[in-house]
């Protein structure tokens, strides 16, 4: 009789345990290949496509199964110069077909709206936000600039604008290619 | 680690008496220079106000932090003490109007800033009355409960005067056991810390006490440089009559005050000796750790002319609308320092001082300030001196030479860094590296750039280095957030998807089954049809 409770006990524990662990495995599951991760920690984010691939993750993917290292224009050559490094591969010169782009963010002109949202649609980090038939805006700090949401606009009323500089935001300039001499703040002033 | 340290530190300086750990500090700070101080070209005359200017431009961001957000409409008519904006957030500051008069626009104006960009301000046409709305005097201060005490200095709009403009009643929260008050004055030209201890010691020892009763400190030392025997003399006499007189205003409001001291550490002259942590070293000969504030040694600092404003706007309800400012250098006539109000046009103050013709003005001193290049831009909480250079008086930087690794910068740094080192890091654009020989403990003091023979703007590369690696990181910050939104709206996708195709399928269903159903029905009508037509068929034939 003992020996039946026993067993049947230690059945029990390893049901619970068994079921713990499968739903660990799956709850606390790798994401995927590390390698993969590391390419994605580089690319900007800007999810634009302009690397030929939907969005910086499927690109990363697609790197460490082997395509180059030079397609995304956001990153530019800083980028491909990290990625170089981090795979021990040749740096390469951007794609020629590609244009190293400024930052930018998407603004809407909001009284020719018509509210399609055809841009919500389109937007890969949901920065649109707008009802159908109502106006449409942009949330300037969530938008990446990607460019995605001008084509499909139907009254092309979304404009792509470089991203204001205020006080802020600005920085000393590096002295080493700063040719201009106005912009060194001398310090050493005292003779 | 280094938390471990600090704890060693602060009980070290916690269990002593400041008189004990200055007899046994060494009064030294590694590096620093020694440039020719020019203080006596301001510091002979007492204090004069300067007139209102017709026309106060007052940026919404004048301090470290976040932009105040106005509280003004144009054409509102405004008095001097006013609140014109609001604080947005714990790091920023209230902003008052400086005189009365009408908000005449809120725009972009020129202000004083390196980049010589403009920024959002408040422009007060002036109407000369000067009609002023301070708030209640706080009566009893020393009775007073710290939070009354704090609110009424972050109303004020309080931000410390010596540099970086923190806002102060942050800096007033913790309790410490003590107090450092910053009169080192190192930089070279600027007096007028000097001229405020000289003419207002009276005031100055009152508000140190209250701020030791703010932070519950029993002991402040005030840290000088022995360029300054006047200032030193007055405050001396001041403490001691203090601690002698009964009848001190303050003192017999409370019982704790009599036991609580205040020192005069006297220090060496030595540019930069007023950086904060050089100041903390040269008085009690420790260092406070890399990357972090006095507070790791229970220490507090604040400087002379925050502790004027702080005094004032407890004991007199007035805001920070006004600071004193050298006007010195070679091209001004009248050179001295003056109660300058907080948005006073730089061309105006430069003409008040006779100063109009001058080779080029420096905002701040000769070793960390920086030129102006429109003069309209105004004066603001941290502007502390300006100097209108004469022809030939400051030295134009000559181009850059190689570095020739001679290490005199290395024996120059006062934070023990090693500038040759940063430069090369920063030129090659190999700024972790750089961070890791600790870029931010660099206080952009200048003194590495004064000695270097090759003329090297190295200053200006640590600069770069720390703002571009700031702005990685950020910049790596919004990838992550761009990310995580990148892979919601795909998971929203797939659910979206899935969702949908349930729906079709349940739909499909659903028409099979009325399809189903309409079928049965037709053939039910097609059977009672076809018997209508055989009844009909039936009839006819027996017809
Ligand atoms: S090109 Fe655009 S989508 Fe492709 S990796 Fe670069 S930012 Fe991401
Ligand atoms: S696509 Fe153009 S018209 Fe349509 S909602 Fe977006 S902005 Fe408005
Ligand atoms: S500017 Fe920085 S590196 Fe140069 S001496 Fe000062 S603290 Fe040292
Ligand atoms: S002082 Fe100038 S030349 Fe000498 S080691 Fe430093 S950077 Fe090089």
């Amino acid at each position: 009789m003992s020996s039946l409770t026993a067993v049947l006990i230690l059945v029990c524990l390893a049901g619970v345990f068994g079921a713990l662990l499968g739903y660990a495995a799956i709850r606390y599951r790798v994401e995927s290949d590390p390698i993969v991760e590391q390419i994605d920690e580089i690319l900007p984010q800007t999810q634009c496509g302009q690397c030929g691939y939907p969005g910086c993750r499927p690109y990363a993917e697609a790197i460490a199964n082997g395509d180059d290292i030079n397609k995304c224009p956001p990153g530019g050559e800083a980028g491909v110069k990290a990625l170089a490094d981090l795979l021990g591969r040749d740096i390469k010169p951007l794609d020629d077909t590609l244009e190293e782009s400024q930052p930018t963010v998407a603004y809407i002109r909001e009284d020719e709206c018509i509210g399609c949202t055809k841009c919500i649609q389109a937007c890969p980090v949901d920065a649109i936000v707008g009802a159908p038939k109502l106006m449409h805006t942009v949330i300037i700090d969530e938008c990446t600039g990607c460019d995605l949401c001008v084509a499909p606009c139907p009254v092309d009323c979304i404009d792509m604008l470089p991203l204001e500089q205020d006080v802020r935001q600005w920085q000393w300039p590096n002295p080493a290619n700063d040719t201009d001499d106005d912009n060194i703040i001398p310090v050493r002033q005292v003779s | 680690m280094n938390t471990n340290n600090n704890s060693v530190h602060s009980t070290e300086l916690a269990g002593r008496s400041l008189d004990e750990i200055v007899y046994f500090s060494q009064h030294k700070f590694h590096g620093g220079v020694h440039p020719e101080e020019h203080k006596t070209l301001s510091n002979q005359s007492n204090i004069q106000a300067l007139a209102i200017p017709p026309e106060l431009i007052i940026p919404l961001n004048q301090h470290s932090g976040r932009q105040a957000m106005e509280v003004v409409a144009v054409g509102e008519q405004v008095k001097a003490g006013q609140l014109i904006a609001a604080a947005e957030g714990d790091l920023s500051a209230n902003i008052h109007a400086s005189s009365s008069g009408k908000v005449i626009a809120i725009e972009d104006r020129p202000i004083a800033h390196p980049s010589g960009m403009r920024d959002r301000c408040i422009v007060i046409a002036t109407d000369g009355c000067d009609e002023a709305e301070w708030l209640p005097p706080i009566e009893h201060p020393f009775k007073a409960d710290k939070q009354q005490l704090l609110r009424r200095i972050q109303e004020c709009g309080i931000v410390g005067m010596g540099g970086a403009s923190f806002p102060s009643h942050i800096k007033l929260m913790p309790e410490v056991n003590k107090l450092v008050i910053n009169a080192a004055e190192c930089e070279p030209y600027i007096t007028c810390d000097d001229r405020l201890m000289r003419e207002q010691a009276n005031t100055l020892i009152a508000g140190i006490q209250l701020v030791m009763h703010l932070l519950n400190a029993s002991e402040a030392i005030i840290g000088i440089e022995d360029n300054k025997p006047e200032a030193i003399a007055e405050l001396k006499k001041t403490i001691k009559d203090a601690q002698t007189s009964a009848s001190d205003k303050f003192a017999q409001n409370t019982s704790d005050l009599k036991n609580s001291s205040i020192k005069i550490c006297v220090v060496p002259t030595k540019y930069p000796s007023g950086g904060e942590k050089q100041l903390i070293e040269l008085i009690t000969g420790k260092q406070v750790p890399s990357q972090q504030l006095p507070l790791a040694l229970g220490l507090v600092m604040h400087n002379v002319a925050t502790i004027y404003a702080i005094y004032q706007a407890i004991t007199q309800g007035r805001p920070l609308i006004s600071r004193i400012m050298t006007i010195t250098g070679d091209a001004a006539q009248l050179k001295g320092n003056y109660l300058t109000r907080i948005g006073t046009p730089i061309s105006f103050a430069l003409q008040q001082a006779d100063a109009e013709s001058c080779d080029k003005v420096i905002m701040g001193g000769p070793m960390m300030g920086f030129e102006i290049f429109d003069t309209q831009a105004p004066v603001i909480k941290s502007s502390n001196c300006l100097i209108a250079a004469g022809k030939g008086e400051l030295k134009a930087t000559d181009a850059a030479l190689a570095c020739i690794r001679c290490g005199e910068c290395a024996d120059a740094c006062p934070a023990s860094l090693l500038p040759q080192q940063l430069y090369w890091f920063a030129r090659s654009d190999d700024l972790e590296k750089a961070e890791q020989y600790n870029l931010f403990d660099c206080i952009e003091c200048g003194a590495c750039s004064y000695v270097c023979p090759s003329d090297i703007p190295l200053v200006q590369y640590y600069r770069y280095a720390k703002n571009e690696l700031v702005q990685r990181a950020e910049e790596k910050q919004k990838a992550a957030h761009a990310r995580e939104r990148f892979e919601f709206r795909e998971y929203r996708k797939k659910r979206e998807k899935a969702e949908r195709a349930e729906r079709h399928k349940k739909a499909a269903e659903a028409r099979k089954k009325a399809a189903h159903q309409k079928g049965q029905t037709d053939e039910k009508k097609a059977t009672i049809a076809d018997a209508v037509a055989r009844a009909k068929a039936r009839k006819k034939s027996s017809d």
